[in-house]
């Protein structure tokens, strides 16, 4: 049972309160961008592609101009003169705004339509007529760095090839060394597949420039609204945009999942159509066209190895990666980071040594990868890991939990440096392994699945200890286009003791309302539902980095704390004033400063605000006001024992996730309910790469699954009844002790699934499948062996 | 959804429908529960300039036994097959069935009509009612006419609902003796189009001989496909292991599967043959409980 140090009524750490926010959103009241109704709004549509890479030979736009409603129509062309037809990416590549001449991928926009009515723009739409010169696409990411491959980057003067980056990081030597002389090496080749986060809502905008007062107000679907206000002063600052002319409000988002963080051609496209017609311009995606042309995530190609004993001591790892980025790299990595945190690929083990690479290469698909609920590239970093490591407990004959008991880094190695440079704050992992193994109850099962091989049935355990890294990011390594990956918490309390506080960050659905205020009340035993939280415009809001990565708690939620002690230092001066001791005289419990030996002589929080308002004393400021900027000192590292049972029917191969135990180890809970909701929410977008999702493109470039009848999210139809709970080991170098949830079951899920679906088919010889691994995998790789009409299909 | 610019009326009576339908010719679509139709409007696949709505027509939605025969009014909803207990009585593939349609939101809206009208060998209710034996009533501007199943399908998004006519009701005879029937797809996930879909129907004597065998087939093949060979692979028998095995491996060889993301044609027809000997069985097991 977690322990509350605050009673109900003030409901601070700990509390299960219930989500503040709900009661807009159940009774329909949230506020999202399609709901901003600004007098005299315009609508734009976009004429996207239908080829993945042609030359453009010619625009006409006559018919679309001839219906009435239709105001414009604008191209690259029409941007160029402005010098607005390429923007930067989050990662210094660039991006067309809107192509000049040529298009990269199929759904990339080609022009924009802006009407009077959002039905006349969609008519104007399919009136545009684009003449194209289809050319032969590069599709295939390895393929892509062929001597004869075309070169697609050809606006890039010295760019001779595919070729993006290349990335490395360990000890390429030893790790070769021990490859050579060791007793057991394994491999595999993976793919942890192109996705897309397909939140509820799309993206979109309404773009409001005013002509009188040069000023721009943005609602958009943004994770960071400050970073992206700066993104946007950059990109058109020699326009007139500078950055205090521009206000972006981030209203309510309806998911983000790490694909509201870019900057898509749209928003701007509909702020250059407000700047140059003077009126309001919204631009709401449909949910083909978020699917198939915004942001993917993942697409990394990994060869994994591992070098170890016959008695299952790991010696080193070795990944090699192959990154498909689409036409740019538009990740949404921290600068330093081409890779994000892939690094992180030893995972929750004592590896001497390791040695991790890695390629990016441009192919005719939408830009990407965005950190789909993954503090960027881990889940591909897990995937690897504890694939490789169940391969390895499959070679030497040992069972895959034992052999992560032996390898485990102990609880006494921490902080824990490992062969890839980070360090490991805290983590107890045998515990977390026991806790699962207990609650599956591991070792029956086992017997179950003997005796039900003998029968032919397919059952399969799998299972998943990771490690995640989060928190991003400390100031010396960790940027965005230069800007420090630090956040921001503002505190104002109001003479009757009642709170606002505003962030950096933006909650998309993760409860920030009710955790940040709990957050609060914890520090200042002022009541959670006492304080207001706001988040999302830069007018009002103290500067950010924003909400992805599960650094919202780390950062912004450590910012909260450290503002609130602040504050706490305040009211103790105030308290000792009022009650006319010294403050080494005072004692503090929530909500109230008394006197040692004298609790009958006390001073409550809200009392001393008045104070502060209303009899301060000499010589101090009054109010009660306090805002932080937090650098973290330290990433934070959220751990997870993941066990997962499957059963596949051996006659349609159709998989069922009997039981799925998760246990996670995120420090200290802010609030047990809204962390339970997350690890639910994250196991099911787990399933769904380990089961279902995946963008999948022909030869030609076509994205054959670009709606979600194809594209298949999974539903509480397919996802289990899942188990969690969680053990506590708190960040040492975190105010709170706390170290993020919201991503850990989304990186940890995949590989426990299908560890087990594997484990489920290692009679039939099979020792990987690539996710997503469906009932068609499963045929397809069962025929290959040649075992179908054996054993399992006519019983 | 924002689709090309259309005209819509909503008639008051079924000659009024026809009567516009007449009229109106080849640029009306008639627009019953809408979720197959919708969709392709939204998408701009379909541009039809006038829509006929049904869903003021009276007389159209019913369930009723009469005289040995089922009759299901065209514009009844999934959901009421999938709840009404009458019809479970001999009928629980229409619960199984209609629990495989898309989602709850599409079945309390399309109808039984619609689905059999759009001509998609993808849905379900096709094969259901090829197991059946169901027979279709179509009405004209010159009076009604009926079309047994067989003679219905006949190819991608045609049937034999012509130019100016409108399907009203689909009757199914009602078995006196030892029935059971059952239908199952495999899907990738809920609400997905079957990867393979089979509707079975069996009737048998006192003695637990097969005198009768329906078995329809779900999106292997152009239109919704009768298994002939395997309804005759099972008459005449008592339902045995055997003849089960050679029913359900004649249904995997005679459908006409085409490779697409859920699958390729090999697997496809072992999904078949799969479900096929599934659906026997529980036939039968449902034939012996009553």
């Amino acid at each position: 049972m977690i322990q509350c140090k605050t009673s109900k009524e003030i409901s601070g750490m700990g509390h299960s309160m219930k989500r503040k926010e709900d009661d807009r959103f159940i009774h329909g009241k949230g506020n999202y961008v399609d709901d901003v109704k600004l007098p005299g709004t315009l609508y734009m549509d976009i004429v996207r592609s239908p080829y993945a890479y042609a030359k453009i030979k010619n625009i006409d736009s006559s018919e679309a101009l001839k219906i009435p409603g239709v105001l414009a129509v604008i191209t690259g062309k029409d941007l160029e003169q402005y010098n607005l037809h390429w923007m930067p990416t989050l990662m210094s590549d660039t991006q067309m705004v809107l192509p000049v001449d040529t298009v990269m991928y199929q759904a990339q926009e080609v022009a924009a339509v802006i009407a009077t009515e959002k039905y006349i723009a969609r008519d104007a739409r399919e009136a545009v007529r684009v003449e194209y010169e289809v050319m032969k696409p590069v599709v295939d990411p390895f393929k892509a760095l062929d001597a004869d491959a075309p070169v697609l980057r050809t606006d890039k003067p010295d760019k001779k090839d595919n070729h993006i980056w290349h990335w490395e990081v360990g000890q390429k030597e030893e790790t070769e060394k021990i490859f050579q002389e060791a007793e057991v090496t394994v491999k595999e080749q993976m793919h942890i597949p192109r996705i897309h986060v397909a939140s509820i809502e799309t993206c979109g905008c309404v773009a409001s420039y005013d002509k009188i007062d040069n000023h721009l107000t943005m609602y958009m679907t943004t994770q960071a609204p400050h970073a992206i206000r700066t993104v946007f002063a950059l990109v058109a600052g020699h326009v007139g945009l500078t950055e205090e002319k521009i206000r972006v409000i981030s209203p309510d988002i309806g998911g983000g999942f790490g694909g509201k963080v870019p900057v898509y051609p749209g928003y701007v496209i509909a702020i250059a159509a407000s700047f140059l017609i003077g009126k309001p311009v919204k631009w709401i995606e449909d949910r083909s066209e978020n699917l198939q042309a915004d942001s993917f995530a993942r697409d990394y190609h990994i060869t994994a190895e591992l070098a170890g004993t016959k008695d299952g001591k790991i010696l080193a790892t070795r990944m090699k990666v192959l990154a498909d980025h689409g036409y740019t790299d538009a990740s949404a990595n921290p600068s330093k980071f081409p890779t994000g945190m892939f690094s992180i690929g030893t995972g929750s083990y004592d590896y001497p040594n390791a040695f991790m690479e890695a390629d990016a290469v441009y192919t005719n698909k939408p830009p990407g990868g965005v950190a789909y609920r993954c503090s960027f590239r881990v889940t591909e970093a897990v995937h690897a890991i504890e694939r490789i490591t169940d391969r390895f407990a499959l070679e030497i004959g040992k069972d895959p939990a034992a052999l992560r008991f032996q390898n485990f880094i102990k609880k006494d190695q921490f902080p824990y440096h490992s062969p890839t440079g980070w360090e490991y704050d805290s983590g107890d992992y045998e515990a977390g392994l026991k806790l699962a193994m207990k609650g599956i109850d591991y070792d029956n099962l086992r017997i179950e699945q003997a005796e039900k091989r003998k029968k032919g049935e397919l059952m399969g355990i799998g299972l998943s200890t990771f490690t995640e890294i989060v928190g991003a990011g400390p100031s010396k390594d960790f940027d965005i286009l230069g800007i420090k990956m630090f956040d921001s918490a503002e505190i104002r309390v109001h003479p009757t003791g009642k709170a606002i506080a505003r962030f950096g960050t933006k909650s998309q659905g993760q409860g920030h309302e009710t955790t940040y205020a709990q957050i609060i009340a914890e520090e200042l035993g002022i009541p959670a539902k006492d304080i207001q939280i706001e988040e999302g415009d830069t007018d009002t809001a103290p500067y950010g980095l924003g909400t992805y990565a599960s650094r919202s708690t780390p950062t912004a939620g450590a910012a909260a704390v450290m503002a609130a002690r602040k504050l706490r230092d305040k009211a103790k001066k105030i308290a000792a004033y009022l009650l006319e001791v010294s403050e080494d005289d005072l004692e503090w419990e929530p909500g109230k400063f008394s006197v040692k030996g004298a609790p009958e002589k006390s001073k409550t929080i809200q009392e001393i605000v008045f104070a502060s308002y209303t009899n301060h004393p000499q010589g101090m400021e009054a109010g009660f006001e306090a805002t932080h900027y937090y650098d973290p000192p330290n990433l934070t590292f959220p751990s997870g024992a993941y066990i997962c049972v499957v059963d596949i029917d051996s006659d349609t191969f159709e998989i069922k996730v009997r039981r799925f135990v998760a246990i996670d180890d995120a420090g200290h809970i802010i609030n047990p309910m809204i962390a339970q909701g997350q690890v639910h929410g994250g196991l099911t977008q787990g399933i769904a790469p380990a089961m279902y999702e995946e963008l999948i493109y022909d030869d030609d470039g076509n994205i054959l699954n670009g709606t979600l009848m194809d594209y298949l999210v999974p539903t509480a139809v397919e996802s289990p009844s899942w188990e969690t709970g969680h053990t506590v080991t708190p960040s040492p170098h975190h105010p709170i002790g706390a170290k993020g949830i919201g991503e850990s079951p989304t990186v940890g899920a995949p590989p426990a699934i299908a560890n087990a679906i594997v484990d489920a088919l290692k009679p039939y010889g099979i020792t990987h499948l690539d996710i997503p691994i469906t009932p068609y995998k499963i045929f397809k790789a069962l025929k290959d062996k040649g075992v179908l009409d054996k054993n399992i299909v006519e019983s | 959804m924002i689709p090309s610019s259309f005209d819509y009326t909503a008639p008051s009576s079924l000659d009024e429908a026809l009567k516009l339908l007449h009229d109106l010719g080849d640029d009306a679509k008639i627009l019953a529960g809408g979720h197959s139709l919708i969709p392709m409007m939204k998408l701009r696949f379909a541009e039809p300039e006038h829509l006929i709505d049904l869903n003021n027509v009276p007389g159209l939605s019913y369930l009723k036994i009469e005289g040995g025969t089922l009759k299901i009014g065209a514009m009844t909803r999934e959901v009421e097959t999938e709840e009404s207990a009458d019809i479970a009585v001999h009928f629980p593939i229409f619960a199984d069935v209609a629990k495989l349609i898309a989602d709850p939101q599409v079945r309390n809206f399309g109808t039984l009509g619609g689905n059999l009208a759009h001509g998609d060998a993808a849905n379900d209710q096709p094969a259901v009612m090829l197991a059946l034996d169901a027979v279709v009533e179509i009405a004209g501007l010159d009076g009604r006419r009926t079309v047994g199943i067989d003679d219905f399908f006949y190819g991608f998004y045609s049937t034999a609902v012509q130019e100016g006519e409108i399907l009203t009701e689909i009757s199914i005879p009602i078995p006196s003796g030892r029935s059971g029937n059952a239908y199952h797809k495999v899907e990738r996930k809920v609400g997905d189009y079957a990867t393979g879909g089979v509707a079975v129907h069996l009737e048998m004597d006192e003695q637990g001989i097969c005198t009768k065998a329906g078995i329809g087939l779900t999106n292997v093949n152009p239109t919704p496909l009768r298994a002939v060979r395997s309804e005759a692979a099972l008459v005449g028998t008592s339902l045995d292991d055997a003849a089960i095995a050679l029913a359900a491996q004649y249904a995997s060889e005679d459908c006409n599967p085409s490779t697409d993301l859920r699958g390729d044609i090999d697997y496809k027809r072992h999904i078949i043959r799969a479900v096929t000997k599934r659906m026997i069985n529980k036939s039968k097991e449902r034939a012996f409980k009553n």
